[in-house]
């Protein structure tokens, strides 16, 4: 009889449900896809710590490596940090230019951090968040990698290794100016 | 040695529950009694060695054990006393103890409530039980063993997470849990009853009590959590729609649904399949909001940490939900109602509605929280729901509630007749209306809010309807008001409970509505001296100070309130810096009123001193939330005292 | 209450002035609370960014603040947001497209629900009383009546 099956539509139209809880467990919740990529990088002037203007337009034609970054940012901002400096070194002399954005910072404290890692490239402070709203940050530390027509082409959420700096900058290096 | 000590307990317990499920069901099979006793001691037997656990947890807590690992992150050095104590349900591991130790306490109360009266049932709801406390048992053996080793051992631990060092830390977790474990045994109940065959009213009866009992310590879980919310995070609300919030308000809707729809089948027998389905789910919906919680899937402010819990979790709902619902499936034929109606303006029609109403908000509830999953499933793109959404498909449930709670009550069973409707209605909605205009003149300009002042005004008056005239009748046989009420109160406390329950419900209804219409806040940055204005209130600030405490370091803002002619106020807003949190945790001060509480939120400043940003709130009858949940709970404890009245 | 809310509004405004010396004209406090309530609060679960006490919060509405003294509407504000986090930023989805399921289906739960509670109480008005009651005279009808009524208080 129709009757007898169709009961047990009830605990059958659970199971859709419970499959769509299940795929969940592939997602993570706190990773959120940018829309920048492939888009023109957003241009910027910020003064840095030791009083320069920086600007992002000047180094179009260079690949730019972007780092986001705090001091209170434990222990991710601490683990990359030397990495930051190491990529900068290695890559300085090929066309690469990292710059840093201080975000929500205190200046003795931000200024502490770059001393500590002996950081050279250029950072700077960045009031009221604009630039880090501007680039959609919801966190740090993230690494923007831009290339060099100034379009944003990789995100890193979280920490950096040497690997995927290298990885990623060999890849926006290799493209034709 | 703890760690091992306490594995060991934990191990021990989960054989004993295992064994004792089977031997419970074995015993209630084949009506082997020795199977049935042995099945009993094993439930004792989880009882004590959970008991052991929580001791030796509390053992290692006290004496700084950071051999436990359990300890050594969730507490340090610095950690306060009392905190240290409540930090063994702070985090996932501690908290699946403490659902574990509430599952063996109520199942002993099974045993020894039910095993002379129930004989048919009771080896089935045991059974239940422990295999419920099994699973929990298997969490705390597997995927979030409390009791894992740290070696090297730490010198110092991590500490508590700073937003759980307050007073609702102690307590909403055990309300909560209260609540959601207090579901279990009508659940059980249920399964019994499928299984034995015995589907009349028979296991609502037996669990009117419990059902009660757990569904007014949900409520209280739900407001003391919305009470941290309102006095810790600082953003001066008290419900966010957070996926874990909306998790613990889930079974609540479904679980008020099914107190009311019992109702119907106690006294009309109808809606038996519907009850069960009902009981099942709120079930269900509890251990959903256990895994949600834990399983990282949704992210959350509540969040524990993940790991394969989540796949535990799921697994058994599964088996929960499609197990139990096939039962009910396969058992359709004894579920054949029996009652009639004749009229759809009746008692029966309004509980129908209700049901409906509170369903639906769950299902809006439920929607909402899984629907991010579901876009990123079908088309890869995240999105938000959040309060916008909830808010404005649940208001309008809510205020049809509101109505039927005041239609609910009164109204006749089978068929309310025009001369029925006229007396126990004409007044209470003219009262509504009156009051509806009156807010009006008095400028509430929000429709919303208009009608959900009108609508509490017509239920209360129909309480008060209803209490008048039942006093005056028993005036008539010598009673004076006291006695009289007293006697109503005595006699019919179940309808009276109810009535409390409701206006408690209204208190809380108005507090909401005043709070959403009137709250109003500001930010702004002053300089030393300066004034901010708002809503009356005058707020200056003096000045910060730094000060370092066991386990954080402190800045204090110091602010002078002045309120037109009353005596000034200090308040002490401050931010707090933990060193294993990443951004710093603000303190908020407050004054609370009857009306108006006056709320200070401590954000930037200036290391000198000189500086500081500060969001000021005037918010609006958030008192009325809590005086409404003392209500509530008067009205909870009317409603389960033993009943005075022979049933007819 | 609406002259205190009158009230409350401008000294909102008055207040948002003097420690900004150097803004532009004062732009409308409501109508900033209003697109940041609409906003998801980026380093908060649920929070909207007119509620969080959070910092970057904090930062959001002041860029809010100036996009609008700029002259940019509510909804260009909104639009900026969207295109540097994704829809994800939007405290509740757009009424569009695929969206809109989230917004339709409790309604149409609601719906099915009511016409599954009206199905439920025809089939139990339909249940005939087979047994057609005995004649009553007149005195036991009205003494049935006035005990009627003592229940139906």
């Amino acid at each position: 009889m129709k009757t007898r099956w169709l009961r047990f539509s009830i605990p059958l139209a659970v199971v859709p449900v419970l499959l769509l809880l299940a795929y969940g467990f592939w997602t993570n919740p706190r990773e959120i896809p940018s829309p920048l990529i492939g888009k023109p990088a957003a241009k910027f002037t910020l003064t840095s710590f030791a009083g320069d203007p920086v600007s992002l337009e000047r180094y179009r034609g260079r690949v730019v490596m972007l780092n986001f970054w705090a001091s209170w940012c434990r222990p991710a901002c601490y683990e990359e940090a030397p990495v930051i400096e190491r990529t900068w070194q290695a890559y300085r002399d090929k066309g690469v230019v990292v710059l840093g954005v201080d975000v929500q910072d205190q200046d003795e404290a931000a200024r502490k951090f770059i001393e500590q890692f002996q950081h050279s490239f250029p950072n700077s402070p960045d009031p009221g968040g604009h630039v880090a709203v501007d680039y959609g940050v919801y966190g740090v530390p993230e690494t923007f990698f831009i290339d060099r027509q100034g379009r944003v082409r990789f995100k890193q959420v979280g920490e950096l290794t040497d690997a995927i700096a290298r990885e990623r900058l060999e890849t926006l290096l290799a493209e034709k100016p | 040695m703890i760690p091992e000590l306490g594995y060991g307990a934990t191990v021990a317990a989960l054989g004993l529950a295992l064994w004792g499920m089977v031997a419970a069901a074995t015993g209630g099979r084949t009506g082997r009694l020795d199977l049935l006793r042995s099945g009993e001691r094993a439930a004792i037997g989880v009882w004590i060695l959970i008991t052991a656990c929580i001791a030796l947890m509390l053992y290692a807590f006290l004496t700084f054990d950071f051999s436990v690992r359990y300890v050594a992150f969730n507490t340090n050095r610095g950690t306060p006393f009392y905190y240290r104590v409540t930090a063994l349900w702070g985090a996932l591991e501690g908290s699946i103890i403490l659902w574990s130790w509430m599952l063996s306490i109520y199942t002993l109360i099974v045993v020894v409530q039910y095993r002379r009266r129930q004989p048919e049932l009771y080896p089935w709801v045991l059974s239940v039980m422990l295999g419920i406390l099994a699973f929990f048992l298997l969490i705390m053996t597997v995927p979030a063993p409390p009791f894992e080793r740290l070696q090297p051992i730490p010198p110092d631990g991590r500490g508590l997470n700073p937003l759980l060092e307050d007073s609702g830390m102690i307590t909403h977790p055990v309300a909560l849990y209260l609540g959601f474990t207090g579901f279990t045994v009508p659940y059980a109940f249920a399964m019994a009853a499928l299984i034995v065959g015995r589907t009349g009213e028979e296991w609502i009866t037996i669990t009117r009590r419990w059902t009660i009992i757990a569904w007014y310590f949900l409520s209280l879980g739900l407001l003391i959590g919305g009470w941290w919310s309102y006095h810790v995070l600082g953003w001066g609300g008290y419900w966010a729609w957070d996926p874990v919030e909306n998790s613990a308000f889930m079974p609540w809707l479904t679980a008020t649904a099914f107190l009311h729809s019992v109702m119907i089948q106690e006294r009309r027998r109808m809606l038996k399949l519907w009850n069960l389905s009902l009981i099942i789910l709120t079930f269900g919906l509890t251990l959903f909001g256990t895994f949600l919680t834990r399983s990282g899937i949704i992210g959350s402010v509540h969040a524990f940490t993940q790991g394969s819990i989540g796949v535990f979790f799921l697994a058994f709902l599964a088996l929960v939900l499609v197990g139990s619902f096939s039962l009910l499936a396969s058992r359709m034929e004894r579920l054949r109602g029996q009652g009639e109606l004749d009229s759809v303006v009746s008692r029966e029609s309004a509980f129908l509605l209700n049901n409906l109403l509170l369903v639906a908000a769950t299902f809006t509830v439920f929607f909402g929280t899984v629907f991010p999953l579901l876009s990123e499933a079908v088309r890869g793109t995240k999105v938000s729901v959040g309060a916008p959404f909830f808010n404005l498909v649940n208001i309008p449930i809510f205020l049809g509630l509101l109505f039927l709670m005041g239609v609910g009550p009164l109204i006749a069973w089978r068929r309310a007749s025009p001369d029925n409707l006229r007396r126990n209605f004409l007044k209470p909605v003219l009262a509504g209306v009156v009051a509806a205009a009156a807010f009006r003149i008095l400028g509430v300009g929000n429709a919303i809010v208009l009608t959900a002042f009108g609508l509490v005004i017509f239920v209360a008056g129909t309480i008060l309807l209803d209490y008048v005239r039942a006093v005056r009748a028993r005036r008539r046989s010598g009673d004076d008001w006291g006695a009289a009420t007293w006697g109503l109160l005595r006699r019919q406390n179940r309808r009276y409970g109810g009535f409390v329950v409701h206006l408690g419900i209204l208190v809380i209804a108005l507090g909401v509505a005043g709070s959403q219409a009137w709250s109003s806040e500001t930010e702004t940055t002053l300089t030393k001296g300066q004034s901010v204005e708002l809503g009356g209130y005058r707020v200056r600030f003096d000045g910060l100070e730094a000060s370092e405490e066991s386990n954080h370091f402190k800045v204090t803002g110091a602010f002078t309130m002045t309120n037109d002619g009353r005596a000034p106020a200090m308040l002490h807003p401050a931010r707090k810096f933990y060193p294993q949190e990443q951004t710093p945790i603000a303190a908020v001060d407050y004054r609370l009123g009857l009306m108006k509480d006056v709320y200070l939120v401590l954000g930037d400043f200036a290391r000198d001193g000189s500086q500081a940003t500060v969001k000021l709130k005037i918010n609006w009858m958030v008192s009325w939330l809590w005086i409404g949940g003392l209500v509530l709970t008067l009205g909870g404890a009317l409603a389960i005292l033993p009943d005075r009245r022979r049933p007819a | 209450m609406t002259p205190l809310l009158v009230a409350a509004a401008a000294l909102v405004l008055l207040a948002g002035g003097p420690a900004r010396a150097a803004s532009p004209p004062a732009v409308n406090e409501e109508t900033v609370h209003e697109i940041a309530s609409q906003l998801r609060c980026v380093v908060c679960q649920s929070l909207s960014v007119a509620d969080s006490p959070s910092e970057t919060a904090s930062q959001m509405r002041g860029i809010i603040r100036e996009r609008l003294a700029a002259g940019e509407t509510p909804a260009q504000v909104r639009d900026y947001f969207v295109d540097k986090y994704g829809p994800w930023i939007l405290l509740s989805p757009p009424r569009r497209g695929f969206d809109l399921l989230v917004w339709v289906a409790p309604f149409l739960v609601l719906g099915i629900g009511l016409v599954m509670v009206a199905l439920v109480v025809r089939r139990w008005r339909r249940a005939p009383s087979r047994v057609s009651p005995p004649a009553l005279d007149s005195a036991v009808r009205e003494r049935i009546r006035r005990e009627m009524e003592e229940l139906d208080r």
